[in-house]
């Protein structure tokens, strides 16, 4: 049978799914920032998928785009986190939770 | 059939680093998995004829990012596990019912609308020559704006970074 | 010069504008100067205007000043005819004797520009009301009387009293005014118009007779407000807190004219209406019997004369529902000369006295007031009705012609007879209680005459008394000629032939006389019979009799006090419960849903990360219903 573009796509889908479920399941700030890199994966290897077959290269260049902007987000976010947790012992996000009524 | 046996293979490995990424207590394991998953898209990549994005995912995502992460486990000193129990009231329950029902429906979603039909067209030609010239004429204006954002980007760690209120008040 | 007629009105109204923005700032006299001066002049221009109906040779005419609402027929527009012109005499001629004698009665009151301000309002709304050429210009003027009549009831406003006199008087004109509005909207509905020549023509072409009663009825009912008739009377007692010149500009000879103006001036409805016409002039003969009956036991100087105006007006209502618009008209101006002097001289008293209106502390002063005691002779015999003076021409012509009329006017002439008697009764007992007889009064008052401002407007108003009469007397019925134009149309009902009115008049003069004599011999020991009879057999009676039958405290306790608990509570149980209530309520709720849905705040960004995550696949599933996939 042939590997298509939707294989890809569902593939991409149950990345994605695994990421949600990172960032609602663990407590660990880090853990949950690497799972929202995860679900960008997922996302650029669909769109690679497509583009595969549409052909052009708009796909592509959407990736490169959005690797561009993942990485300039990793920079600032991991910057905040290390302002943010340098003070505490722990990581936990759950320990952030000032806005509670 | 090369293609399926590739994209068995690393699709295994993609799903396997992902779930190490969620499920090990270890921060650090977390991240080998992570990177992992990375690895096999770059190799999905290539099989797509996404040959520059495959490069500047394994130097760019593998190397850059996951790097800087390791590094900022290392620091926080976060590098111990964490315990598993759940102490927010239903949330792992509802969590995992979601994500059932979330890739249960993308898949009932996408099962007729994605694309059964075989390659067509040319091939996506992911060359850097390729890339270039599309990147540099159609897509200058984007690729200028995230430039600047890169900037913005670097500018702010670097504040953030020198942000210290306990100097401060000295 | 019906053209001029407009002025007339311009003048007093001008004069209030003027005086209201300025008035105050004036020096003491000059408000009233200009105030006499508008009316004065009015009464000059009505004059000339009024040659040509004198002459005989005048056609009633209307002069179109503005648009004002051209749909309903109502524009401002001013109706010349004799019937307005008589009655812009009467207010502009007593009216500037009135102005006159108020300019020396409210010396040195803080308020005097207000006063003349308002006093000449009044008349510019009297002149409008009776000058207009349709019901609508009508109404404006009769809602501008009854303000005005509130405003100087309410003069000494501190007084609450008189702050109270002055709403009872418009609350209950106000039950009147609705009457007549419905009415208004009825001849609205069926002639589409409000103007009077297209009403007033030959309505039995356009309504039938049972409209034209139910118009009639209502017309009535707001003419009872207006005149003070049964059983819309009893605010007229309590407007005496006014000043005296206002009872008697107002509340004697115009404001609570204008019922009988009204029921003369749609007289061709009242001619399609029988019922009401019959209504009309009971109620007008049964009112003049009860208010007469009710001034015999009164204290108060000018409550008396209160109490007479109400029981006049009721014989000027029982002429024009008899038919008979001329003798109407005729009381209508007679009463108004003889009742302004017999107000005026009790303000005189009141003057001399320094405030004093309790007749029991009167006495003896007929050679203290001269002036003041000969001009009220006079005004005395004229409303007893004493040939030749007014009052007797023009009660015996009302008389005369309802027991011409016969049948049910007949029984009412009767009550008009019996009501005659007490006329002169009560009448003689004021003048004794407060001329006559002994002083009941301290040393220190030292009563004085009162200053030739005043005591001149008396001698006028006397003049006119003794002289008025003779304009329609059954040898020379002048008025009847002169109003004939305005009532042309109408049926009027005359004197009955032959010998009958004279006899009726001999009737009448020997009635009079009698109760006269009756109340000079009872009275011979001032108030011991007054006295005597609340201490005597049928003390109850009189003491109901003295209390105006108690209707005050009847309409206070059936209308007025449920009204206040109704009030009371909706102001302190309706308001505060229900409505600010419902709205402490809806804040309460908004409160209650704000603090049950603040759990979902629980800060800890993994529940906002599922929510959201839960609203994705609500997003999904909503696709999947409509479709797609």
């Amino acid at each position: 049978m042939e590997v298509t573009a939707g294989w890809y796509m569902a593939l991409g889908a149950v990345l994605f799914t695994i990421g949600v479920s990172g960032i609602l399941l663990r407590r660990n700030a880090l853990v949950m920032f690497m799972s929202i890199e995860l679900m960008l994966n997922a996302v650029n290897l669909s769109f690679v998928a497509v583009g595969r077959h549409t052909g052009n290269l708009d796909g592509q260049i959407a990736v490169f785009f959005v690797m561009v902007v993942a990485a300039a987000e990793v920079v600032v976010g991991l910057a905040i986190m290390i302002s943010v947790f340098k003070r505490r012992a722990s990581a936990s996000v759950d320990d952030l939770a000032m806005l509670r009524q | 059939m090369a293609e399926l046996i590739i994209f068995v293979l690393f699709g295994l490995i993609a799903l396997a680093g992902a779930l190490l990424m969620v499920l090990h207590p270890n921060p650090v394991y977390s991240a080998l998995g992570l990177m992992a998953t990375m690895l096999s898209v770059a190799v999905f990549y290539v099989v797509n004829s996404g040959h520059f994005i495959a490069a500047v995912q394994v130097i760019v995502y593998a190397g850059a990012v996951m790097t800087l992460f390791l590094f900022v486990i290392m620091l926080i000193g976060v590098d111990r596990a964490e315990s598993l129990e759940e102490r927010l009231p239903a949330q792992r329950q509802l969590a995992i019912v979601l994500g059932i029902a979330f890739l249960g429906l993308i898949m009932l979603i996408g099962g007729n609308a994605w694309i059964t039909a075989p390659v067509g067209g040319g091939d996506a030609n992911g060359t850097v020559e390729a890339i270039a010239d599309i990147l540099f004429t159609d897509w200058l204006l984007p690729f200028e704006v995230t430039t600047l954002l890169l900037i913005i980007a670097a500018v702010g760690a670097v504040a953030l970074a020198q942000y210290d209120p306990v100097k401060r008040d000295k | 010069m019906a053209e001029l007629a407009w002025v007339i009105i311009a003048l007093p109204l001008g004069g209030a504008v003027f005086l209201h923005f300025f008035g105050q700032r004036l020096k003491e006299p000059v408000a009233g100067v200009v105030a006499t001066g508008t009316i004065g002049l009015g009464f000059f221009l009505a004059l000339a205007a009024s040659i040509d109906f004198i002459s005989g040779t005048g056609e009633p005419e209307s002069v179109h000043l503005f648009d004002w609402i051209p749909t309903l027929g109502a524009n401002a527009q001013v109706l010349w005819d004799p019937l307005s012109a008589v009655m812009t005499l009467t207010i502009t001629g007593v009216g500037t004797l009135i102005h006159l004698y108020s300019i020396g009665y409210m010396h040195g009151d803080p308020r005097y520009g207000r006063y003349f301000a308002a006093l000449n309002f009044f008349a510019a709304s009297m002149l409008i009301l009776v000058l207009a050429d349709n019901f609508g210009l009508l109404f404006v003027g009769w809602e501008l009387v009854g303000l005005s009549s509130y405003l100087l009831i309410s003069f000494w406003f501190q007084k609450p009293e008189a702050a109270a006199a002055g709403k009872k008087a418009f609350i209950v004109n106000r039950v009147g005014d609705f009457g007549f509005l419905i009415g208004l909207m009825l001849i609205l509905s069926n002639f589409h118009t409000l103007n009077f020549d297209t009403v007033l023509q030959n309505p039995a072409r356009l309504i039938t007779s049972g409209t034209a009663t139910a118009i009639t009825l209502l017309l009535l009912l707001g003419a009872a407000g207006k005149s003070a008739q049964i059983p819309l009377f009893f605010w007229l007692p309590d407007a005496m807190e006014g000043p005296t010149p206002v009872s008697a500009l107002i509340h004697a000879a115009t404001m609570v004219t204008a019922g009988v103006y009204l029921v003369a001036r749609t007289a061709p409805l009242f001619e399609l209406a029988e019922f009401s016409a019959g209504l009309v002039a009971t109620v007008g003969a049964v009112t003049a019997l009860f208010a007469a009956s009710i001034a015999l036991m009164q204290r108060d100087i000018k409550r008396v004369l209160a109490y007479s105006t109400i029981s006049q007006l009721g014989y000027m209502f029982l002429a024009v529902g008899s038919g008979a618009y001329v003798a109407g008209i005729f009381h209508l101006v007679t009463h108004a000369f003889f009742k302004a002097l017999l107000f005026l001289g009790a303000g005189s008293v009141i003057h001399a006295l320094n405030g004093e209106q309790d007749m029991a502390k009167m006495g003896g002063l007929r050679r203290l007031l001269p002036i003041t005691h000969l001009t009220m002779v006079v005004g005395w015999l004229a409303i007893i009705g004493v040939p030749p003076l007014a009052g007797f021409w023009s009660k015996d012509e009302i008389l005369a012609v309802a027991f011409g009329e016969g049948g049910w006017f007949a029984f009412l002439w009767v009550i008009g007879i019996v009501t005659s008697l007490l006329t002169a009764v009560y009448m003689t007992r004021w003048m004794m209680l407060t001329f006559w007889g002994e002083p009941r009064w301290s040393e220190e008052t030292r009563p004085h005459e009162s200053p030739r401002i005043m005591s001149v407007p008396l001698m006028g108003l006397a003049a006119g008394s003794l002289v008025v009469g003779l304009f329609n007397t059954p040898f020379r019925p002048g008025l009847e000629h002169l109003l004939e134009p305005a009532f042309n149309g109408v049926a009027m009902a005359h004197l009955p032939s032959g010998a009958t009115p004279w006899a009726l008049a001999v009737v009448s003069v020997g009635v009079a006389v009698l109760g006269t004599y009756y109340a000079l011999a009872r009275y011979r020991g001032a108030e011991t019979w007054d006295r005597a009879l609340i201490a005597g057999r049928f003390s109850g009676l009189w003491r109901w009799v003295r209390n105006g039958y108690y209707v005050d405290d009847i309409i206070g306790n059936l209308i007025v006090l449920p009204s206040k608990l109704g009030a009371a509570w909706t102001a302190f149980v309706f308001d505060t419960d229900v409505i600010d209530g419902s709205v402490r309520g809806i804040g309460g709720a908004v409160r209650r849903l704000g603090a049950w849905l603040r759990p979902l705040q629980t800060g800890f960004v993994r529940n906002y990360a599922l929510v959201t995550f839960a609203g994705t696949v609500g997003i999904l599933l909503w696709f999947v219903s409509r479709g797609v996939g």
